[in-house]
């Protein structure tokens, strides 16, 4: 029980180590640079008092380690700056839409998590069938898709063809329940239909492996039933990968809601993140990839955890 | 047995890809020979309907759709391929050379691409390229080198278990250097695993650089690209009409098509028969 425990440890301390070297990165990306960020983003027009004052506004007078600490130190307090762009604090911007993301994610998880976990099953189950070959295919081919070829083509079909759910998703603030899910549906089904290929593939991949080996043999000798041995047998020692890819997968939602929410107007961190990139708003660009690189690394970190915790030879070590 | 018998016996999906990806490149190579028009010409009013001089009708700009759709197979395909050969140069052979050296270079090499990769690749690029401007050149660099991490975590992996062969050790005790060591008995034990990689990751940086061309990112008006001909012409979807659809179509079998080929690839060198 001990080395399971240092083994959890050793990953919790790596997420926040890399939680904190990404802190970093984002932290000097606006060093990067080329010359002087305050001149850059004023134009060459600019005096140089202007250009001061703003190199003042900025913190950009302070030796770069005072920088960092008072960047972390806000951040941590939930200060995320101002916008360049328009002068609101960043908290506010960002405020509503994370909210809007979030829940874009989590509709498309809970979608598309079941349904990839039993179409994986039931591939694996009967592989080599035409059902398996059909399965395949079509999820070799929907990875390759880009994400806005799928969703125009959900438009064009459901939105504009059959007219059974609006092409824009952009919500008012004091949107219904009943709207809000309606005009989620076809963004969730972009997102579902992008990462269920994924998982499919690995839970039938790991599930067969396992339906190869040895003690399922024996399972099946002593005429232990069909379903038992999947359920029983199986399925146990096949969670580890399964857990592991159902994570990975979610961290991709994260990011993958950028593209989908581009497409369907919907009001969310990624379309801000791509506005504030196309503006050069650099403190935007900041704090919204802090937050998606957090959450991602928070997911990676749980799928490490997760499957060291349902391995069942890590957690019942012989002797 | 020759490449032509393989071919002969490859399934069908494999025959298909291996099809589309010879017209993708004979297109993209005789793209002026082929386009009625040129690449930024402007030909006749917006949005004109298919037919007539305009085989698949003109963009918003009034541009000729099927010239751009030819052109962007150029630009689209070749920074893509670039892109792609820069990741594996730079990954690939950092990933051979930490696994000859191993020690602190390996552990350090190793660290910085642990790193790296606990960033969302589309995140960490949008970051840069706010930072640099959303030029071309530094596109293919900045995802170049993300891509890097990827390949230099498959090829370290390759090499690992290549480097304890006993006539690396041979060629160790001969005194041979660095530079033969990863060029004449590391890299030709390493490449089938690694060709089969480079297709899934031109796949990638492919649907990358197409993702962002199409969030207004990535390669810049006026050249033709078929992530931002998506971009431009959407409102037509609205319509019902599916010319914007043709880009992103053309997006989605090139890449269906390298991934057939490479699972058949990987199918036939692992030996594998289906499971």
């Amino acid at each position: 029980m001990n080395s399971i425990f240092r083994l959890l440890l050793q990953r919790l301390a790596l997420g926040l180590l890399s939680l904190f070297a990404v802190s970093v990165i984002i932290f000097l990306a606006v060093g990067m640079l080329p010359g002087d960020i305050a001149q850059a983003m004023l134009g060459q027009s600019a005096t140089p008092e202007t250009v001061a004052a703003f190199r003042a506004q900025l913190g950009l007078d302070m030796p770069p380690l005072t920088r960092f600490g008072h960047w972390i130190w806000n951040l941590l307090q939930g200060d995320l700056g101002v916008s360049l762009a328009n002068q609101r604090p960043i908290a506010e911007l960002v405020g509503a839409r994370l909210g809007n993301t979030f829940s874009l994610a989590l509709l498309a998880a809970m979608v598309s998590v079941p349904l990839a976990l039993l179409l994986g099953m039931l591939a694996a189950l009967y592989r080599n069938s035409w059902f398996d070959r059909l399965l395949n295919t079509s999820a070799l081919s929907a990875v390759s898709f880009p994400e806005f070829f799928v969703a125009y083509i959900l438009i064009l079909v459901f939105a504009v063809k059959l007219n059974w759910f609006p092409s824009i998703s952009n919500l008012a603030p004091d949107a219904s329940l009943g709207t809000i899910l309606e005009r989620s549906v076809l963004p969730v089904a972009t997102l579902s239909l992008v990462v269920i290929a994924q998982m499919m593939r690995m839970t039938r991949a790991s599930l067969i492996n396992l339906l190869a080996s040895p003690y399922i043999e024996m399972a099946r000798l002593k005429g232990v039933s069909q379903s038992r041995i999947i359920f029983r047998h199986a399925l146990p020692n096949a969670l580890a990968p399964i857990v592991n890819v159902v994570a990975l997968n979610l961290a991709y939602l994260v990011v993958g809601v950028v593209v989908v929410e581009v497409v369907f107007v919907y009001p969310g961190l990624g379309q801000l993140l791509v506005d504030s990139v196309a503006k050069r708003d650099i403190p935007v660009v900041q704090a919204c990839s802090l937050i998606f690189a957090a959450t991602y690394i928070l997911l990676n970190t749980s799928a490490d955890v997760l499957s060291i915790a349902s391995n069942p030879r890590l957690m019942h070590p012989k002797g | 047995m020759s490449f032509l018998k393989q071919m002969l016996r490859a399934p069908l999906s494999a025959k298909f890809g291996l099809l589309v990806i010879v017209v993708y490149i004979l297109v993209a190579l005789f793209a002026p020979v082929l386009a009625p028009f040129g690449e930024t010409q402007v030909v006749g009013e917006g949005f004109a309907p298919w037919g007539g001089p305009f085989l698949l009708g003109t963009d918003n700009l009034g541009r000729d759709m099927f010239s751009r759709l030819v052109y962007g197979a150029r630009n689209t395909l070749g920074i893509a391929f670039l892109t792609t050969v820069l990741a594996f140069l730079l990954g690939g052979l950092s990933g051979l050379v930490a696994a000859i050296k191993g020690g602190a270079i390996d552990q350090g090499l190793s660290r910085v691409v642990d790193i790296l990769m606990a960033i969302p690749q589309l995140i960490f690029a949008l970051l840069i390229l706010s930072v640099v401007g959303t030029t071309a050149t530094s596109l293919v660099l900045v995802i170049a080198l993300l891509d890097a991490t990827r390949v230099f975590r498959l090829s370290r992996a390759v090499a690992m278990n290549v480097v304890v062969q006993d006539f690396v050790e041979a060629a160790r005790l001969r005194g041979e250097g660095l530079w033969w060591l990863v060029t004449r008995e590391v890299l030709p034990n390493a490449a089938a695993p690694l060709i089969a990689e480079f297709g899934l990751r031109f796949c990638f940086v492919f649907l990358f650089i197409s993702a962002l061309s199409f969030l207004g990112l990535g390669i810049q008006p006026p050249t033709a690209d078929w992530g931002s001909m998506v971009r431009d012409n959407a409102v037509l979807i609205t319509f019902g009409d599916i010319s914007p659809l043709l880009p992103a179509l053309a997006v989605a079998l090139i890449t269906v098509s390298v991934n057939f080929v490479v699972d058949w690839m990987l199918h036939q060198s692992s030996g594998l028969k289906e499971c």
